[in-house]
This record gives structure tokens, sequence and C-alpha cells, in this order.
């Protein structure tokens, strides 16, 4: 027990002390992490929105499809992406495995779903409410579309901080296409992994606890931010 | 005698494995209309088929084409045009912006963008809200929500207005300021077509009745022979207050 609370004592210090190891490693995570989940949400809010007030054939096996994805295991996600960028793979001619590029696009690809299913539940809350409404005004399904997005952007910031949140909290992938390679691309998770497999317990500990509080402030702000527009906006 | 406005064609509307329109077989001529009838009647949906919002099973509605006057011409009639039809609801949605930009969407959307925000202020004052034009509009009471409502139809400068229940669960104060904006853009220039169960405020807007009673049409008359002869069974038994 007295070694936990050593490696814990040892943990708070290293973090307080703003060791540069440590910092180095949460600066990629955030920078990696903060960019795959704006690309998500550019992308998968669009397809929410597209999806939720469209008409077509097909609309609802693609939600299926969606609601599926969002369960996509983190290790598949990072093996498409490996095969894709690899050498011999359609776009190994970038030469970007390895680098936190190939990061990125690994976690666009396992948050993208997350986001478009979230969001499309939520236009689609909306629509039902402002159909009748936007209608009588002359409003099309499509210019509906950026209506909503706006009338919910409370509501799809959450989503994406639930996105940020899947991102930070993810290993497989990144380790798969980063290759957890030290002052390139090891961020949290995948430093976490290393050190507790080297027995370096602070610096994981450590790195767990700048973890959680990153996860915990971005709730109190997706919180706070709900809590305010509720407020000013009804 | 005036001119038709809009002509509905034997409407059915089949829902929900019942008859909601039988039949609604229509002309309507005045330039303030109230549909009356008890609950369940097909009123508010009656005026949704009207709008085009919900399509009918069978028939047909036929809205008269209106003179389109043409800017720096004498004379008023160049071209004929389909009429400009608004709506406002019994519970009018409110978008998460404010009040002056709720009453400029529907201008943005059609095409009147350089207009919008003036016109709109211009409405605002007009329904006693200009005071109100930061505030977010979900904010608001009901009673403003439904001026807010009007202003943002008004602002489209529509031929028709349909209205469904506007002064519905609003107190007699509110009910009053409604009926003096309603009674503004008609005196504008805009026919009323407006559902309510308010008898007052039938009494005292209405040109005509059309009267309804389980998806038909009972009767239609001019609103002063209505409220003191119907000559309709069902009317009769509505005004005793035997029909709700």
């Amino acid at each position: 027990m007295s070694w936990i609370l050593a490696s814990l004592a040892d943990a708070l210090s290293l973090a307080l002390s703003l060791d540069p190891k440590l910092v180095s490693i949460v600066v990629l995570t955030l920078k990696v992490c903060v960019t795959a989940a704006c690309i998500s949400v550019l992308l998968g809010a669009t397809i929410g929105a597209c999806v939720a007030v469209g008409k077509f054939p097909g609309r609802s096996t693609l939600i299926v499809l969606l609601n599926a994805a969002m369960g996509m295991p983190p290790v598949v996600a990072g093996l498409v992406v490996y095969l894709l960028l690899s050498r011999a793979g359609p776009l190994g001619a970038f030469g970007i495995l390895f680098t936190p590029g190939a990061m990125v696009i690994a976690q666009v690809l396992l948050i993208t779903p997350i986001v478009a299913a979230l969001s499309r539940q939520i236009i689609e809350d909306a629509w039902r409410e402002y159909e009748e409404q936007l209608t009588s005004l002359g409003v099309s399904r499509m210019r509906a579309a950026p209506t909503l997005l706006w009338d919910t952007r409370f509501s799809l910031v959450t989503v994406g901080l639930a996105g940020l949140g899947r991102a930070m909290s993810e290993v497989g992938a990144v380790m798969i296409v980063g290759g957890n390679i030290d002052g390139v691309t090891r961020v949290i998770t995948t430093a976490i992994a290393l050190e507790t497999s080297k027995g370096d317990l602070p610096l994981a500990l450590a790195l767990g606890v700048v973890l959680l509080s990153v996860v915990l402030l971005l709730n109190c702000g997706a919180h706070l931010l709900r809590e305010w527009s509720v407020r000013r906006y009804g | 005698m005036q001119q038709a406005i809009v002509t509905l064609d034997a409407i059915r509307l089949d829902g929900h494995g019942h008859r909601v329109l039988d039949g609604v077989s229509l002309r309507l001529r005045a330039r303030r209309t109230l549909i009356l009838g008890p609950n369940g009647a097909g009123k508010s949906v009656l005026l949704r088929v009207m709008h085009g919002l919900l399509a009918p099973s069978a028939g047909e509605v036929r809205w008269e084409p209106v003179a389109d006057s043409m800017p720096g011409r004498a004379a008023p009639v160049a071209a004929l045009r389909a009429p400009r039809l608004a709506m406002v609801f019994q519970r009018p949605v409110m978008l998460r912006r404010s009040v002056l930009d709720n009453v400029a969407y529907g201008m943005m959307v059609n095409g009147m963008a350089p207009a919008a925000q003036a016109t709109a202020r211009d409405m605002l004052g007009r329904v006693g809200l200009a005071h109100l034009e930061q505030r977010p509009a979900r904010v608001l009471s009901g009673g403003e929500q439904q001026r807010v409502a009007l202003a943002r139809a008004w602002a489209l400068n529509p031929d028709v207005l349909l209205l469904d229940e506007p002064t519905a669960s609003l107190d007699p104060h509110g009910i009053r300021a409604i009926e003096a904006i309603i009674s503004e853009i008609a005196a504008s220039g805009t026919a009323i077509v407006m559902v309510t169960h308010h008898r007052g405020v039938a009494k005292r807007l209405a040109e005509d009745i059309v009267f309804m009673h389980q998806g038909r049409v009972a009767e239609q008359t001019r609103a002063a022979q209505f409220f003191i002869q119907p000559q309709s069974q069902a009317g009769q038994d509505y005004l005793k207050g035997d029909l709700e």
C-alpha cells in the first residue's frame, strides 16, 4: 500500500513541477486530440444535419451504420489507417505513418461517426419541433440544416467535447499508427501504457492525473456552457 | 360579390385510421374569415391543408392569383402571381436567437435580406415589442412570443395570413393585444383566415364564419347572422354550449 502512496506523491510532484517530459507529452496529446475533434465536429455535424433533415433512399440503413460505427474498436480503426498509410498502401506515398498526422487521421475515423450519430439525433429532434414553422416560412429541408445547426450549437459543443474526451482516452489506434515514438508520437495514453510496463509508476500516475484532470475540466466546461445557454437563450 | 380568395374542392384527408376532413368544399371571399367548431372538428388540419403543409388525400386547394404591381407604373395591375401565404401557429416556434433576428429570419430566407433588419424593427414597433428586440426570443412570455410570430409573418408582406388559434392560452389583455394586431394586419390589405375557439374573438374580428363539425363544413355564413341565428343544428348546439 505504501508504494502506491509513494508513487502517487512522486506523481503529484512531477505534475506540479511541470516536468519537461510530461509537459511535452501533454502538449502533443492536446494538439493531436483537439485537431482531430475539430475536424470530426465539422465533418460529423454536417453529416448528422444532412441525415437528420434529408429524405433519400437508404436513410434508415445509413442511420443504423452510423450508430453501429460509434462502437468501432479503436484497434480496428488503427489497423485500417495503418493499411492505408503503410508504404505498400494506397496512401503510402505521403509518408505520414508514425507521425502525429497519422494519429489525427485515425482519431478522426474513430470520432466522426460518434459526432455524426449524436448530432443526427439532436438535429432530428430539433427538426421535429421546427419543421412546420420553417416550412411555413418557405424554408427548404436543405436550407433548414444550417438553421438547425446554429440553433442546436450548444448541444453540439457538448457532442464535440464528448468526441474530444474519446480522443483523449483512446490508446489502441494511436499506438498502431503513431508507434509511441518518444518526443514524436508519444501521447498520454500510450505513455501510461509504456511507463506501466516499464515499472515507472510515478510518471504513469502523473500522466493519469493530468488525463483525468483534463477530462474533468472538459466536462465542467460542457456543463457550464449548457447551463449558461439555457439561461441566456431559453 | 367579392372575388374568391381561395377555393377548396371536396377536400378529404385520412389519417391514423380515420377521416379527418370529409369532403370539405369552400369558397372564401371575405377579408376576415374565422373558422369555428368544437374540438376535433378538423379546423387546424384544414388550415394546414390550405397552406400546403399537409397534402389532402383527395380534393384540391386553388388560390386565386393576385395582381402584382410593377414599381414606377401608374396602373396597379401588370401581372398576376400566386398569393404569398404566411402562417402563425398556436405555439409558435422561436429560434434560439434575439427577437429581432427571429423576425428578420423569415425575410432573410425569402430573398429580402437587404431590408430585413430595418423591416423587422418596424414590425416590432407595430406589435409593441421594439423595446425587447435584443432579448432572446425563447425567454419571452407566451403572449409576447405570439406577437413576435405575428411580426415575423407580417414582415413577409403576405397576401393571406393563416392563424391557428393565436389567442389560445392567453389572458384577456393578451387576447386584446393580439386582436388589435390582427385587425391592423387586415387593415393593411392582408386577408385573414383564422381558427379560434374564442367566440368573443370571432364576434369581434370575423366578417364570415366557417363552422366545422366532424370534419365537415356545417355552415358558412356572415358572422352577424351566425351569432344571431346559426343555420346548422351543430352551430346552434355550439353557441348554446352543448358542443365543445
